[in-house]
């Protein structure tokens, strides 16, 4: 296993053209050895491409890099000793579960005692060593994916996984399942799992480390919680998150925060703020049934109710502007109008889009 | 008037894919199909519009054998996972190709096509090619062309599944105010999912299928609130429903011999004797009267966190409202909220729901 480091990496398709049009932005980033990490953004964000650099599909159009200290930028793929598994199962049909996962080994002439062995430990990680026998093809969705997954674990010069939308074709409820072998897969082997998608809540679920990517920039990176209780720019409030943040343009008034025709107060100082283009946010999830009088509570009107089994949501109008809150299923609402509590320090702020508390 | 089904089964090879489907579904509502991929949902989606065969049973469309019809009769507009537009064509053209094939007064095609494009939301976008769109939007083009066609039957085979999580989000929030806006009162819409949110926030009819049979047929909160068996109970939640066996004696609910829990009211009357109890993951909190488990880890799942806990072979998924970082390998008291417990059958057939009168 190895540690990756990317060092004022760039690409463009098109290094011809006048006025480079970059992918990916310049940037820098290390990737620390046995851990899981995620990339996340929408379609287009750069994120494959970022992968591709890694693996050596790609060579970068600037920038370096290392495994390990060892510059890779210009070798192959086949000798970075990366395993990939993509978003659809890349098995060998006519081949066993076992003849799959020991192919690899064969490959590179290990003897057959060692493959034996290695096999069957990867497999019993996996829980496939029931199905050693078996056709491949005759597996379900999630045991396929185990097998590309495998593949690259019996190999012990493996010095990361790269995982390109691994969950796409698996069922919710396997999803789960086969998350939780990735994550123990990781702790046995130490082994540095990098996943690439756009699904938040699967990014959230399976990383220690998210690297939140828009327009080929990297937007923010670090934990979950970090993610969703302080995002760095608007985009990643919007993008982290189900639903998205509430987010609203507002502007200053004395020492308190003006949205719509309601003033919150908070703990930063405003003076600090230069710019007009102020917008405040707040999670649904954060937002609390309040008391009329009481600071930082708004009078909303109720527009929606919707059950959505493990809680509710709430949309709600106040000054022609929309505010959605989570509540427990079971919570009663006799009234069409309601009082929310937004507790400051869960505001987030934002100048030119950019995190200021 | 309705689409009736009955006893359709569909067995190529020695597997069922369609296994003695029978429903009635009335004009102007909306079905939601739900259940894992390779549940029967497409294949009975493609049976409905004509392009698959089946062995026995009949389907019936206003008490007229509506599977003799060729597809070309039935007047069905069916939308797919993959994006299926017209790649030469503009929007435009797409959402008026079958307008034309029919013959309509221009001066209506232009209409409908008009407020088709209104409806999904792709105003200004007309004269755009099918490339120049996002992924997004060209299912809008497909959804708009079925809107337009005015069939009587419209079906949509998880339309969101190959978007960006995002985009699905938000569509899914659209869906619902435009179906019950463009659902006429003369056509039924069909809505297949794996998603069990999804079902939950459509809100209509809600067909669970399993292995090409049907599980349930109810309205989306009953399914959720009252799953006949285990198996639906499985396809409904995410994280699904924790299940344990265990028995009653005694005014108590024993699942091992230091693991037992007080008997809730609804359960008074059921007889003593083995069950599997039931009960969903949000159902558990950390208490300190609570039952002691392991925490054998945490994961975050966008705002949420689950816990996987273990109790003398016993395990649970729980899951906590908000982000928790807990350090895995230690013990954690867990109370179980008994009053939302269900109880089944050591057949997996429902017995008693918290929801039962």
């Amino acid at each position: 296993m190895a540690k990756i480091e990317l060092k004022e990496v760039a690409h463009t398709y098109h290094p011809q053209a006048e006025q480079i049009d970059y992918a990916l932005k310049p940037f820098s980033i290390t990737l620390h050895d046995g851990r899981r990490y995620a990339v996340l953004g929408p379609s287009g964000c750069g994120k494959t491409t970022m992968l591709n650099i890694m693996s050596g599909i790609v060579t970068p159009y600037s920038g370096r890099i290392l495994f390990d200290g060892v510059d890779v930028t210009q070798k192959p793929t086949a000798s970075r000793n990366i395993a990939q598994v993509f978003q659809f199962p890349v098995i060998y049909h006519t081949m066993t579960v076992e003849q799959n996962l020991a192919f690899p080994l064969i490959c590179r002439k290990v003897s057959s005692d060692i493959i034996k062995k290695k096999v069957y430990e990867v497999a019993e990680t996996l829980n496939l060593h029931h199905h050693l026998t078996k056709s491949a093809k005759k597996l379900t969705a999630d045991q396929k994916q185990l097998i590309s997954l495998g593949r690259g674990l019996v190999r012990d010069d493996v010095s990361a996984i790269l995982m390109d939308e691994p969950l796409t074709v698996i069922d919710p409820d396997l999803k789960f399942r086969l998350r939780r072998t990735l994550k123990e897969i990781n702790e046995k082997y130490k082994t540095t799992l990098i996943y690439v998608t756009h699904d938040q809540n699967e990014a959230m679920t399976f990383a220690e480390n998210i690297v939140v990517m828009d327009h080929g920039s990297i937007v923010q990176s670090g934990n979950p919680q970090e993610l969703f209780e302080k995002p760095h720019t608007t985009f990643v409030a919007y993008f982290i998150g189900s639903p998205a943040m509430n987010m609203y343009s507002c502007s200053i008034e004395n020492d308190k925060i003006k949205l719509g025709q309601q003033k919150l107060k908070l703990d930063y100082d405003l003076n600090r703020l230069k710019s007009k283009n102020i917008k405040l946010g707040i999670r649904s999830e954060f937002i609390t049934l309040g008391q009329d009088q009481q600071e930082n509570t708004i009078a909303c009107n109720i527009k929606n109710d919707e059950d959505f089994g493990n809680y509710r949501l709430l949309t709600c109008h106040f000054d022609d502007l929309e505010i959605k809150v989570k509540i427990n299923r079971k919570e009663q609402i006799n009234a069409d109008t309601i009082s929310l509590h937004l507790p400051p320090d869960k505001c987030c702020l934002y100048e030119n889009d950019v995190l200021v508390n | 008037m309705t689409l009736i089904a009955k006893n359709i089964t569909y067995r190529p090879d020695e597997e069922f894919h369609l296994n003695d489907i029978s429903f009635e579904m009335n004009k102007g509502e909306l079905y939601t199909l739900l259940g894992r991929t390779l549940s029967g949902k497409t294949t009975l989606l493609k049976t409905i519009a004509g392009l698959q065969p089946f062995d026995s049973g009949v389907l019936l469309y206003d008490d007229q054998r509506f599977d003799k019809l060729p597809v070309w009769q039935r007047n069905v507009a069916m939308v797919y996972q993959q994006f299926i537009n017209y790649p030469h064509l503009t929007v435009y053209e797409n959402i008026a190709f079958p307008l034309k094939q029919r013959k309509l007064a221009a001066r209506s095609i232009d209409e409908q096509v008009r407020q088709s494009i209104k409806t999904v939301g792709l105003g200004g976008f007309e004269n755009r090619k099918i490339h120049e769109l996002s992924g997004g939007q060209q299912q809008r083009v497909a959804l708009a062309r079925s809107f337009a066609k005015k069939a009587r039957i419209m079906l949509l085979d998880e339309p969101l599944v190959n978007l960006d999580y995002k985009l699905r989000e938000q569509l899914r929030d659209e869906f619902k105010n435009l179906f019950s806006a463009e659902l006429s009162s003369e056509s039924i819409l069909i809505y297949s999912s794996t998603d069990p949110l999804e079902a939950m926030q459509l809100n209509g009819h809600t067909i669970v299928m399993d292995e090409g049979r049907i599980l349930q047929h109810s309205t989306a909160k009953d399914v959720f609130e009252n799953p006949a068996t285990i198996k639906v109970a499985e396809i409904t939640n995410d994280p699904v429903m924790n299940t344990m066996r265990g028995s009653i004696s005694e005014q108590e609910i024993v699942i091992n011999s230091d693991f037992k829990l007080k008997l809730p009211d609804h359960f008074k009357n059921l007889s003593p004797g083995s069950y599997i109890f039931g009960i969903r993951a949000a159902e558990l909190t950390i208490h300190e009267n609570g039952i002691p488990f392991t925490l054998e880890f945490s994961e975050i799942s966008g705002s949420e966190t689950f816990l996987h806990l273990e109790n003398n072979g016993v395990s649970l998924v729980a899951l906590m409202e908000d982000l928790v970082a807990i350090d895995a390998h230690q013990k954690l008291m867990i109370d179980i909220n008994v009053d939302q417990m269900y109880a089944f059958d050591m057949e997996c057939q429902l017995v008693k729901s918290p929801f039962q009168e």
